[in-house]
């Protein structure tokens, strides 16, 4: 007698560091692939659904900052479980009613393909609306940060900025940054690994060193 | 689709792009002539070969006579 087994795939969840979740989706941009973004950051957000009022603070607050981020060479795409008619629906009620257009795609993840890979639904809040979530992917298409908030409480446009700068910064320059920092400001030279870097970590010059371990210097 | 209409015309964006790809040219090229995004871009090519009215050849891309025909319907 044949038996039929059931193989469960356990859905793997995006970490940092590694590969963004590869994916093909209906967006009000047509239809794009995370593998289109290749080259470029790019900010993949969710919300919980078009024509509220919290989720149109934050999507007001995304199309403000996007020539910001498009000048540091990161796109923009949000998410929710709403259909491409919906999302064209509400992104010409904001930009009638609120005076903001809405310039980067919005997925229609209608059989929530995507919420599913990326983890966005939360079932103690909603199992049929995202939760606010942010994955920061960087131009080799690496998860390198994500946020995620409650459907309560919109999310801080300051904080994605500076998050991106934060990140370009550590790539470009091989350091760390503290907390709180923003551009400008000194960043952490990464902790020496062995006890003979950490004795020559001392005698350096160009630093600002507490102990061996904790150094700061200008940019 | 977002490029090419049910109706069989073709929208603003992919008149742009077709107009661009009278030579063979990479995606990175195509956008930076026409002001789009890459992204959109390599979407836009992505369906437009669909439809016939674009081949690849190597890593470029160029309009077929097909495509130059629905870019002179207007």
């Amino acid at each position: 007698m044949e038996t039929q087994e059931e193989v469960q795939v356990m859905p793997k969840l995006p970490r940092l560091g590694e590969p963004a979740p590869e994916f093909e989706a209906v967006t009000t941009h047509g239809t794009l692939k995370l593998s289109d973004f290749k080259g470029s950051w790019l900010i993949l957000f969710s919300h919980p659904a078009d024509f509220t009022p919290v989720c149109t603070t934050e999507f007001i607050g995304f199309a403000q900052i996007h020539d910001k981020l498009r000048e540091m060479n990161c796109e923009l795409m949000g998410l929710s479980i709403d259909s491409v008619y919906s999302h064209i629906a509400w992104a010409r009620n904001v930009e009638e009613k609120m005076g903001q257009k809405l310039t980067f795609p919005i997925i229609a993840d209608l059989n929530k393909d995507v919420a599913t890979k990326y983890g966005m639904v939360m079932p103690g809040e909603s199992s049929t609306e995202t939760s606010r979530c942010v994955f920061v992917i960087d131009d080799k298409q690496i998860v390198r940060a994500m946020i995620y908030y409650p459907l309560s409480t919109g999310r801080n446009m300051d904080e994605m900025l500076r998050l991106i700068q934060a990140l370009q910064t550590v790539d470009k320059h091989g350091v760390a940054t503290p907390a709180n920092w923003r551009p400008g400001d000194q960043v952490i030279v990464p902790p020496p690994k062995t006890q003979e870097m950490a004795e020559e970590r001392v005698k350096e010059k160009g630093m600002e060193c507490k102990d061996w371990y904790f150094c700061k210097k200008d940019l | 689709m977002a490029c090419v209409n049910p109706d069989g015309t073709i929208t603003a964006s992919a008149k742009a792009l077709l107009g661009a790809a009278s030579e063979p040219m990479s995606p990175e090229e195509l956008a930076g002539k026409i002001g789009q995004p890459l992204f959109r871009v390599r979407s836009s090519l992505r369906e437009l070969t669909g439809a016939g009215l674009l081949e690849e050849s190597g890593e470029k891309y160029v309009a077929t006579e097909q495509g130059k025909a629905k870019l002179k319907e207007g």
